[in-house]
């Protein structure tokens, strides 16, 4: 018995080394990024352009480039995974067809991040013409969103109780009654969930944008859907591997991925807050 | 009146999910369109096998073996490198935390698994390359290793988490019945949990392995540039992504060399198409009604 | 004189290749409570979902015959099954309000609809949930939310629910079976004093319930018909040996 106490106390202080190893991991990561982060941010940081070829100056455009790929990317993907959603729980026929959409849902959902690049670098950019743009990117990134949208919806509306689909329409509601005033209403909290956490993935990716929408040396914010757009990612990447001036980029580099760690991170916060408030809230 | 707008909103959703289809059908299609004629200059098999990647010699050579035994190994490294430290940690926190630890442990993991990769790129290329490269005497710090590392502990969140989940959902009757018996703790985790919930802790482990091998960000500012075979784990080493999106900038749209990287994508699509694949079937081994 | 309100013909249904109603021929009379008893599994929910097509969603679903509401078979094509349904309430075994408030659960029929004005309705959410005994509970917090309600108060919200779209049936799941005694005899006063103003189909798997209530009784097994009566003579003079055996507990 001895021998197995002994036993027991080694893989419990295993695990817990474990957890501490994998702790100190991350945060010497998060120490080094917000230690070197730090003092590059300042308002001006985040509201100025870039000057001097990428060395001085601030992220502006690229803060802005971010927010308008992401909210573009929203607006497409949103409306068109929510709608699928729909149709799978609710109007789904014939059987066949819900079944290859499911398996084509995931499929999609695996796939690496630098292929969706490469298809919308050939589709957009180039078959249709659309060229290295915010458009081209928004819709590469709305592609990418669209399974974690559709699988997040359908999860939420399956997690509403049947009874009060049968209680809608045994009073004479048609199904899209139904789903507009009861079904919806009630899985909005976790679409909505979802969608935000959506919104931060789509924020810090840099494959699907650097060959359909983001560029290095842009100044001025993007005019029409047809202009190039700087990333917060991308900057980042760029000026570690393109940059001439390491002395001077490499802490604006820290500076930007402090921003879209702080980026992401409020956002995903948002999304783990409202869920569990509404999980208090919730009434069946 | 009513049946129109029954039937529009119908349609609309109707739509939508077509919409969905051909996305995937058209990135397959895209993918497969320009990758193929690559085919036509080099049989599959020379692709595969060879090692033999220089596309911008000439003649070209676009054998891609080293790219896609770099993917592997890279991935393998990481694998390595996150396993014991997040299936650790998933039984520490299912298992042996104060529920107040875990309350927070918990979503702190969510937020972690949501950090961008490029993020961790960066950590990799300014801090712990430099520093692997001093501690070993290295000539560069941007290799297998480094990568290994790095690319660990990016996949550390998914792993843990989705395992973590796994765990959690053991029935207690199953831990009380165990230790009723006279088993201790970690008896009880590695004999009686574990087992129950394995499904769901390979499912994570293959979502790990898809990660791991899709990444780009990583392993394009990390692990070096040289289209070789490492001969150990501190050189350099050139997984396929990080070649798509390395060389991409260099191609010309139709030539070879654009196709070749078109058919390394083919190859992730397989391998990733596989993959998930295999975690469905983990996941849902029953999908009767 | 009684006059025939909701009835089936030569009814049968099928879910998949599996029949569960067998030349069904049921009638239900105007103002009058008829009961459905028989035991578990044998079609008595199904049937009565016959009544408001509730049937129709479910996968493999096949019909053949037809139900009678006020002599026109609302199984013919381009019947209105909104309106069929509006007029053939429904109130289920599990008390079922949404999560919205009181008010807005019983206005919701009518909020559907879209053609009664906001006065309209508010007198029909005030006249439904009193016709359902819950007016003086509630009156005070009518915007509060439905499941803030006690199981038997939920139970009579969802009568009221029904109640407001003015049917001309109310079908009646196992209302009880989720409740307490005295949640119980609550809503069976409740339906004898609503069967003045509606027609009323109570499935029960309690046959003092049916014997409590119902003015008719129909015996339903393995999805057969097998005798319908005045509860009275049912119960003391059954005519089939299987109704018997049921009635006296021989099995069920």
């Amino acid at each position: 018995m001895n021998r197995r106490k002994g036993k027991n106390t080694f893989w419990i202080m295993m695990m817990i080394l474990m957890l501490i190893i994998t702790a100190g991991f991350l945060v010497v990561f998060i120490v080094r990024i917000i230690s070197l982060g730090a003092p590059v941010l300042s308002w001006k940081f985040i509201v100025e352009p870039p000057r001097e070829a990428m060395t001085e100056g601030g992220i502006f455009p690229a803060l802005m480039g971010t927010f308008l790929l992401t909210a573009l990317a929203m607006i497409f993907a949103l409306p068109s995974g929510i709608f699928t959603a729909i149709w799978l729980t609710h109007y789904g026929k014939p059987q066949w067809l819900v079944n290859i959409l499911h398996i084509i849902i995931n499929t999609m959902a695996g796939i690496p991040s630098i292929i969706f690049g490469l298809f919308g670098m050939a589709i957009f950019v180039n078959l249709l013409g659309f060229k290295v743009s915010l458009l081209s990117g928004s819709l590469t990134l709305a592609i990418l969103a669209l399974p974690v949208i559709i699988n997040n919806t359908e999860q939420a509306i399956h997690s509403v109780p049947a009874d009060f689909s049968e209680a809608s329409l045994a009073l004479g509601a048609t199904t899209r009654q139904t789903i507009s005033k009861v079904v919806f209403p009630a899985a909005l909290p976790n679409i909505l969930t979802g969608a935000i956490i959506s919104v931060g993935r789509v924020a810090g990716e840099t494959a699907p944008i650097m060959f359909t929408a983001a560029t290095f040396y842009s100044r001025s914010l993007p005019h029409s859907l047809q202009d190039e757009v700087m990333a917060l990612p991308y900057h980042i990447y760029a000026l570690m591997t393109e940059g001439t001036h390491p002395e001077s980029q490499v802490p604006i580099a820290y500076g930007t991925a402090l921003v879209l760690l702080i980026l992401v991170i409020l956002i995903d916060a948002t999304a783990i807050i409202i869920r569990s408030y509404m999980r208090k809230k919730r009434q069946w | 009146m009513k049946g129109i707008k029954e039937k529009t909103f119908q349609a609309i959703a109707y739509i939508a999910s077509l919409l969905t289809a051909v996305c995937l059908i058209a990135i397959i299609y895209g993918i497969f369109h320009d990758g193929l004629p690559l085919f036509q200059f080099i049989s599959w098999k020379d692709f595969l096998f060879t090692n033999n990647w220089y596309p911008v010699y000439s003649p070209p050579g676009f054998g891609a073996w080293a790219l896609i035994m770099g993917s592997f190994y890279v991935t393998l490294g990481a694998l390595i490198i996150a396993l014991p430290l997040s299936l650790g940690s998933a039984i520490f926190i299912s298992e042996i935390a104060s529920p107040g630890l875990r309350e927070i442990a918990k979503p702190v993991i969510e937020l972690l698994a949501g950090i961008p990769s490029v993020v961790y790129g960066l950590f990799g290329i300014a801090f712990l390359a430099p520093l692997i490269r001093q501690w070993f005497s290295l000539d560069t710090g941007l290799n297998l290793f480094t990568s290994s590392l790095i690319l660990g502990i990016m996949v550390i969140p998914i792993i843990c988490s989705i395992s973590e989940d796994a765990m959690s959902s053991v029935p207690h009757s199953i831990r009380e019945a165990s230790l009723a018996l006279g088993a201790t703790k970690s008896e009880t985790i590695f004999k009686a949990v574990i087992p129950a919930a394995k499904k769901g802790i390979i499912g994570s482990i293959l979502l790990g392995f898809g990660r791991a091998i899709g990444e780009t960000m990583v392993v394009l500012m990390v692990a070096g540039g040289a289209a070789q075979i490492p001969k150990s784990i501190f050189e350099p080493v050139r997984p396929m992504t990080s070649t798509i999106a390395a060389e991409m900038g260099e191609t010309i749209m139709g030539d070879l060399h654009y196709n070749a990287l078109f058919a390394l994508a083919i190859v992730l699509l397989i391998i990733t198409f596989f993959s998930n694949l295999i975690t469905e079937i983990v996941f849902r081994p029953k999908r009767q009604k | 004189m009684v006059e025939r309100q909701i009835w089936t013909s030569n009814l049968n249904l099928w879910f998949g290749k599996n029949q569960i109603l067998h030349n069904i021929n049921l009638e239900a009379y105007k103002n009058h409570i008829t009961a459905i008893i028989g035991p578990s599994g044998c079609g008595k929910s199904t049937l009565l979902r016959c009544f408001n097509r509730m049937n129709d969603p479910i996968p493999f679903m096949e019909l053949t015959g037809k139900v009678y509401l006020d002599g026109k078979d609302i199984y013919a094509p381009k019947t209105d099954v909104y309106a069929v349904r509006a007029s053939v309430g429904m109130v289920f075994q599990k008390p079922n309000p949404f999560p919205k408030s009181i008010y807005n659960n019983v206005a919701y029929g009518l909020q559907i609809q879209g053609k009664y004005s906001k006065s309209e309705i508010k007198d029909r959410v005030e006249e439904s949930l009193k016709a359902a005994w819950l007016w003086d509970e509630v009156k005070d917090r009518l915007h509060h939310s439905a499941m803030s309600l006690s199981g038997g108060q939920q139970q009579r919200l969802c009568i009221a629910r029904a109640l407001a779209n003015k049917p001309k049936v109310l079908l009646l799941d196992e209302p009880t079976s989720a409740l307490d005694p005295q949640s119980t005899a609550k809503i069976e006063e409740l339906c004898l004093a609503l069967k003045n103003s509606v027609t009323i189909l109570i499935v029960t798997h309690n046959v003092a319930q049916a014997g409590r209530i119902a003015d008719y009784t129909a015996f339903l097994y393995l999805g057969e018909l097998v005798e319908f009566e005045k509860t009275e003579q049912l119960f003391t003079v059954p005519k089939d040996k299987r109704t018997e055996a049921y009635l006296t507990g021989v099995f069920g």
